[in-house]
């Protein structure tokens, strides 16, 4: 298949500059003036008319962008009526939602302190973003770096909106998640001496991501998911999404209602204390953009915790992951890996020109990508109708006089395999990117605990805010969810609820309902969403999405 | 893809006839085709395992496997999803085995049913030499098993299809996780710097740095990306 004719072209342009670009050239870094103006005029974060205001709940007036309003501002999916909240059909000590690298990590922390644990998600066991994640796992692990040093790389790259004590718990945590995985058997990548092999993703200062070749996050979920299962004490509950947060009569967190995917019925689970680890918001496609997130990734944690009482912080900063596939179609959105740009690819325009550094940081990179694309005309049109600029792969392994060589292969062996299924050769040809939207920025407002504004409720992982500020750096992502499902889950294991709860109540929801009612809203939806709906026509309409963008910006 | 001039072609879903536009994946085909996916839908990105499908081509008597998110469909194809397979999983402590005895054959005693027919290999959607690897497990060879399995996505269709009853995505796990945790080198290192850490070697300086002003840090931070230099 390769790259259709209409594309050729730009493929010679690319190859034949190529030689100009080796030799160490790299385009000059953005200063912070030129990089704030970047983001101000060409980054969605900023675009008008992209975000309102929510009108109800307990984050009302906050901006939010407009599909994460469309679901926060629609009635329940539960039927009030319908549920039986005298008769719970389990009672734990620590219930965890979500089995990603947050939740089966909270559940084996809270496991190891000796409190009974429930998990409940969604799809399988370990289906989520963390098990997608390519790049790697950031950790002031060498002598010249340090936790300090990782702070200010954290703060700089969120806009300084970061809640400082937060991130001292990640910098400071992260090199012992690095240990704690590798003694449950996780085979990171090592240099010749045995030394974790590192890299510097976008943003950082120092080579601290660590990484196992383009499949960090799947080894790191077969292995926790492994190690769950070992475990006496960890009840799993497989396609049980959680639909609302349940109260006791004093507004703490007191378990939350369920739903079977496979039978429909709803189940009641009481419990000492809640770790929400739902993740992001990926599959709302705020802004019509493609993205990079699994399949359940629609927000739920945010919706439920919102109408339980809980605080969001931050929620209107999406982060574009400026490296998704945008060609072939099957692939559009997909996530490729930062580590690509860390190794030594150029990001180049459509007559194989720089137009910007390769190391920005990701918001910078995906505005500059979307000025090339939208205003400046110097994108790649693909037969459907999309656009693009290239990833310039064979740089990789052409680096150094050819010193390179292999390097593609062993670094990336995931995506090398994935595109020449589609008769595309990274190591000889460049690929087709365009901003793919990646990771929800904001979340529920956390202290060092992963604790929430409601007692006896937690979050871990993306569905949190506070740890990124507006803008999250590569592989900061990993070690949040570790740093902080481990935290959440030594808390709520040592301070959950031990009285039973005199009455589970969903007032909170019917509260929600009626001041639906009062203000007038009316929503076509139920929320939370659980999956979204690409039956029918919209299989195809994935990639129109980019062409209403690109639309947009001119 | 526009959706003028669709061109259309039959695929059949559990024996059922559907007409799709080509060149879609399994996956969006049977989303095409009005499938609201639960079980079988996972990454949509060929790393999570969680869409198996089985299919026959028209006129062939193989058995294809493959994930439905990574396949593109053609024209008569008849295919079915597979996401749950039973499997044998035994519990252990992989901190207290020891890589060079007999554990992994005392964990997995059915290693040794192995026949050496080769279909884990052909059912593999992601390509790995599973057989190699479930030979190399037999031999003890644990640095084998881990370069050959280290792709796996888990999806079970190797333990479907083995004629003796293994399930040889959890073996190489198992494997892989013993050689993680006892063969790797440990790394002095980060032992020093999570030590350190501990005893509160960086508290001063961070409280410091929480106090700092944006302009400071973010000087700071110009200081450290100058040094880096160009090269990664």
């Amino acid at each position: 298949m390769s790259y259709p004719a209409g594309m050729r072209p730009s493929v010679e342009k690319v190859a034949q500059r190529r030689k100009e670009r080796l030799n160490n050239y790299e385009f000059p870094r953005l200063s912070p003036e030129d990089k704030a103006a970047l983001l101000k005029n060409h980054h969605p974060d900023f675009r008008e008319g992209d975000k309102v205001l929510l009108r109800c709940g307990a984050n009302k007036g906050e901006r939010v962008p407009k599909v994460m309003a469309a679901v926060m501002e629609s009635p329940s999916r539960l039927n009030l009526e319908a549920v039986d909240l005298t008769k719970p059909d389990y009672r734990t000590d620590v219930l965890v939602i979500g089995g990603g690298g947050g939740g089966v990590t909270a559940a084996l922390t809270a496991n190891e302190q000796g409190a009974k644990v429930l998990l409940a998600t969604k799809l399988r066991l370990g289906d989520s973003n963390t098990i997608m994640a390519e790049g790697g796992i950031a950790a002031a692990s060498l002598p010249e770096d340090s936790p300090a040093a990782h702070y200010i790389d954290t703060m700089v790259g969120g806009r300084f909106k970061n809640i400082p004590e937060v991130v001292e718990a990640l910098v400071n945590e992260a090199p012992s998640v690095l240990e704690w995985l590798t003694k449950l058997g996780v085979n990171f990548d090592r240099k010749a001496d045995g030394s974790y092999f590192n890299h510097m993703p976008a943003g950082h200062s120092f080579k601290r991501s660590h990484s196992i070749k383009d499949l960090t996050g799947l080894e790191f979920m077969r292995v926790l998911g492994d190690e769950l299962r070992n475990r006496k004490g960890i009840e799993v509950l497989e396609f049980c999404p959680a639909v609302e947060l349940l109260l006791d009569s004093e507004g703490r967190c007191a378990g939350a209602v369920l739903e079977d995917l496979d039978t429909g019925r709803n189940i009641v689970v009481e419990a000492g204390a809640v770790i929400l680890a739902t993740g992001g918001m990926g599959r709302l496609h705020p802004n019509g953009f493609p993205t990079s997130n699994h399949y359940g990734a629609t927000a739920d944690g945010i919706v439920m915790a919102s109408r339980a009482g809980a605080k969001l912080l931050y929620i209107e900063y999406i982060q574009y992951h400026p490296t998704g596939a945008a060609w072939p179609e099957q692939i559009l959105g997909l996530l490729l890996s930062e580590a690509i740009r860390a190794e030594g690819a150029h990001v180049v325009n459509c007559d194989g020109e720089p137009f910007v550094n390769r190391l920005e940081t990701r918001d910078a990179l995906s505005a500059a990508i979307l000025r090339e694309c939208g205003p400046r005309g110097k994108g790649v049109e693909t037969p459907t109708g999309t656009m693009g600029v290239w990833l310039d792969t064979p740089m990789i392994d052409m680096k150094e006089g050819g010193k390179g060589k292999g390097t593609f292969l062993r670094r990336f062996a995931g995506i090398h395999h994935r595109y020449k299924k589609y008769g595309i050769d990274p190591i000889q040809e460049p690929l087709l990117i365009y901003p793919t939207q990646h990771y929800q920025n904001g979340g529920v407002a956390i202290d060092v605990h992963g604790q929430s504004n409601i007692p006896y409720l937690y979050m871990a992982g993306e569905v949190a805010g506070g740890v990124h500020g507006h803008n999250r750096l590569g592989a900061n992502s990993m070690s949040d969810v570790f740093v902080f499902g481990r935290r959440a889950g030594r808390h709520a294991a040592e301070n959950y609820r031990k009285k039973p709860v005199t009455r589970l109540s969903l007032d909170h929801v019917k509260a929600h309902h009626e001041e639906l009612a009062a203000l007038g809203i009316v929503s076509g939806l139920r929320s939370p969403m659980l999956l979204p709906d690409y039956r029918f026509e919209k299989a195809l309409t994935s990639t129109n999405y980019v062409s209403e963008i690109v639309e947009a910006e001119k | 893809m526009s959706k003028k001039n669709l061109n259309m072609i039959s695929i059949y879903v559990m024996g059922k006839r559907f007409s799709v536009p080509e060149d879609l994946t399994i996956l969006k085909a049977l989303e095409f085709s009005g499938f609201r996916i639960t079980r079988g839908c996972g990454c949509r990105g060929g790393v999570c395992g969680a869409c198996a499908t089985v299919y026959r081509k028209q006129g062939d008597y193989r058995i294809y496997t493959s994930l439905a998110c990574q396949t593109v469909i053609e024209p008569e194809m008849s295919l079915v999803q597979l996401p749950y397979i039973s499997n044998n999983k035994p519990s252990y402590a992989v901190s207290e085995m020891d890589p060079e005895s007999l554990d992994i054959v005392k964990t997995y005693p059915e290693l040794l049913r192995c026949m050496g027919c080769n279909t884990c290999t052909k059912s593999c959607p992601v390509n790995l030499s599973v057989m190699n690897y479930i030979s190399a497990a037999i031999r003890g060879d644990l640095e084998r098993v881990v370069e050959l399995s280290i792709e796996c996505v888990m999806c079970g269709l190797c333990a479907a299809r083995c004629p003796a009853e293994l399930s040889p995505y959890n073996i190489a796990l198992f494997i892989r996780r013993l050689y993680g945790a006892h063969m790797l080198k440990r790394s002095p290192q980060l032992e020093k710097r999570v030590k350190d850490i501990g005893q509160g070697v960086y508290s001063a300086e961070i409280a410091g740095l929480k106090k700092t002003d944006n302009k400071r840090l973010q000087e700071i931070f110009g200081e450290m990306q100058a040094k880096k230099g160009a090269s990664v």
